[in-house]
């Protein structure tokens, strides 16, 4: 039953994802759904490293800011939109390797506090090197591509671009849980040891893993530029990491709709509360605080869990002639 | 020709010599017992054979190969397989997940991003067979975290048996098992192939003694 209920869940997701420019109508809040769509992207590959490599990195915004600025300063200097993405995504994938390399000396706190270095060093260079980044007025991307001929400067048009990049996340993201590559992943999370002992090359699964997010990282970085025609170091800052490392942890790690969740939290309260509550940010803290303190293997996990809580009492309740024995809720999380 | 054979190994944490001048060679199908008192370096010396601790100076061979520098994860895929003291699953899946793990590390497949793991049925297959040895096939589909004690145990030395190893080391696969359990692991030891090489930490010794063929003395390294 939970089966069908998931699916229908999700038919029903896909199905207003689909039409949400008709029913939106107000394209200030179509461009809101676009920018929860690329920071869901953002947050699905964050959540390979912490939800299923099990390294928490506070570095990614730094990934991310190398995508978008090279992306925006190529198109600045006049190259065409696919040699300009194409060069951006090579650029943060060798990124991704070298932070690999360095921050995989270490696992834990170890790790945590390398990416943070790794992240701050790219924010100092967008923020100090400003013959390269024109530094604090950042630098501006005046064109949206236009694939297939179509135009995406209209907000609809934009909305649906990411949402076929948001999809194709999603999807990679399904395959590559179900892979042998995915299980050998969250056997070096849960027994790295082990792992090795069984001969597993842990130190090379991580490495690809750390790039394998960075691809999907500089993905976002580039959805961004476009989506913001602009970027700055704010980008690239601690603040940044933090908050898709929030919507990964809030939504609920290792779980494919988990950070999903945790962006469009965390997108709505920055847009559209911060519109009434001066003090939104307080709000966002006081959501985060209830969700630990309820369901603290995150929102989605535990949504869940209260769902199928509630099915067994429906379920024990008609007559207890027809009574199986019902599901006490499950405590464990989504593998 | 030797399966397993040590030179003058040696190893020190500090000031303390943990393996002092280690020698001993097991020969194919050999059945070897390791004794000696707590803390004279058993297990220290699996983790040199494993290459999970590098070894200050002597020599590791396993078919008159040289692995003494071998990368931990290289070594499995020469034949060599081990069991752990404190067991060390993967404990939020199934018995036979844990066992398809086993397989998958020495498959080329481990690296595939395209294939879906559950559909990989030749590999389900061996992990099942290898269940049906350890007298574990019917229960093959529960959570690891609804077996006892020693039904882990036993996962532990499937898995490393599931490998086919040709030298298989135990840490102490009886500790802790109660006089039925440790009956199972006795059947199932027994149930290992001859040809295979078995060395074997083990304090127990009314089980421990009658199984070895030959018996290595460590005291103090």
């Amino acid at each position: 039953m939970t089966r069908k209920l998931r699916y229908a869940a999700i038919a029903i997701a896909l199905a207003l994802l689909a039409t949400l420019p008709m029913w939106m109508g107000n394209s200030y809040y179509i461009n809101i759904a676009s920018q929860f769509l690329l920071f869901a992207v953002f947050a699905l590959a964050l959540n390979v490293l912490v939800g299923y490599a099990g390294l928490v990195s506070l570095g990614h915004a730094g990934l991310f800011a190398i995508a978008g600025y090279s992306g925006a300063l190529m198109l600045q200097a006049g190259y065409g939109h696919l040699v300009a993405d194409s060069a951006a995504l090579a650029i943060t994938l060798v990124a991704s390797a070298v932070f690999a390399a360095l921050a995989l000396r270490s696992t834990g706190i170890g790790f945590l506090m390398i990416t943070l270095a790794l992240g701050q060093i790219v924010w100092g260079v967008a923020y100090r090197w400003a013959s390269l980044t024109n530094g604090d007025n950042g630098v501006n991307v005046s064109t949206r591509p236009a694939p297939f001929g179509l135009s995406l400067t209209s907000a609809p048009s934009f909305y649906f671009a990411t949402l076929i990049v948001f999809l194709l996340a999603i999807a990679s993201m399904a395959v590559f849980v179900r892979s042998p590559f995915g299980a050998s992943l969250r056997g070096t999370r849960d027994q790295a040891r082990r792992m090795n002992a069984l001969g597993y090359n842990v130190w090379l699964i991580r490495f690809l893993a750390i790039v394998f997010s960075g691809f999907w990282t500089g993905v976002s970085g580039l959805l961004f530029i476009y989506y913001n025609q602009f970027i700055s170091p704010q980008v690239s800052a601690l603040t940044s990491s933090a908050e898709v490392l929030l919507m990964v942890i809030s939504g609920g790690t290792a779980t494919l709709f988990g950070p999903v969740a945790g962006a469009a939290i965390v997108v709505i309260m920055k847009n559209v509360v911060s519109a009434y509550i001066e003090r939104w940010n307080l709000v966002l803290g006081v959501i985060f605080v209830v969700i630990i303190t309820f369901m603290p293997e995150g929102l989605v996990p535990g949504s869940v869990r209260l769902v199928r809580w509630a099915w067994g009492k429906l379920q024990a309740k008609p007559g207890a002639a027809a009574a199986q024995p019902s599901k006490l809720p499950s405590e464990e999380r989504v593998p | 020709m030797t399966a397993l054979s040590i030179t003058n190994l040696c190893k020190r944490f500090g000031g303390l010599r943990v393996t002092a001048n280690v020698s001993l060679a097991v020969a194919p199908g050999e059945r070897r017992l390791i004794i000696g008192p707590n803390g004279a370096g058993k297990t220290t010396l699996f983790n040199l054979i494993t290459g999970e601790i590098a070894p200050d100076s002597g020599s590791i061979r396993l078919f008159e190969q040289d692995i003494t520098r071998l990368p931990v994860h290289r070594r499995p895929h020469l034949g060599m397989a081990r069991t752990y003291q404190i067991i060390t699953l993967f404990a939020s899946d199934t018995i036979v997940r844990n066992v398809t793990l086993a397989l998958l590390g020495l498959s080329r497949l481990r690296w595939s991003l395209l294939r879906d793991l559950d559909q990989q049925h030749e590999l389900a297959e061996r992990a099942r067979a290898a269940l049906t040895r350890v007298g574990l096939a019917d229960i093959a589909d529960r959570p690891l975290s609804q077996t006892s004690y020693g039904e882990r145990r036993r996962v532990e030395i499937a898995m490393a048996l599931a490998q086919d190893p040709k030298v298989l080391l135990l840490d102490e696969p009886f500790a802790g098992l109660s006089i039925d359990e440790r009956r199972d692991v006795r059947q199932l030891l027994n149930a290992i192939p001859r040809e295979v090489s078995v060395v074997m930490i083990e304090h127990n010794m009314d089980v421990a003694l009658d199984w070895a063929e030959r018996i290595t003395l460590l005291h103090f390294g």
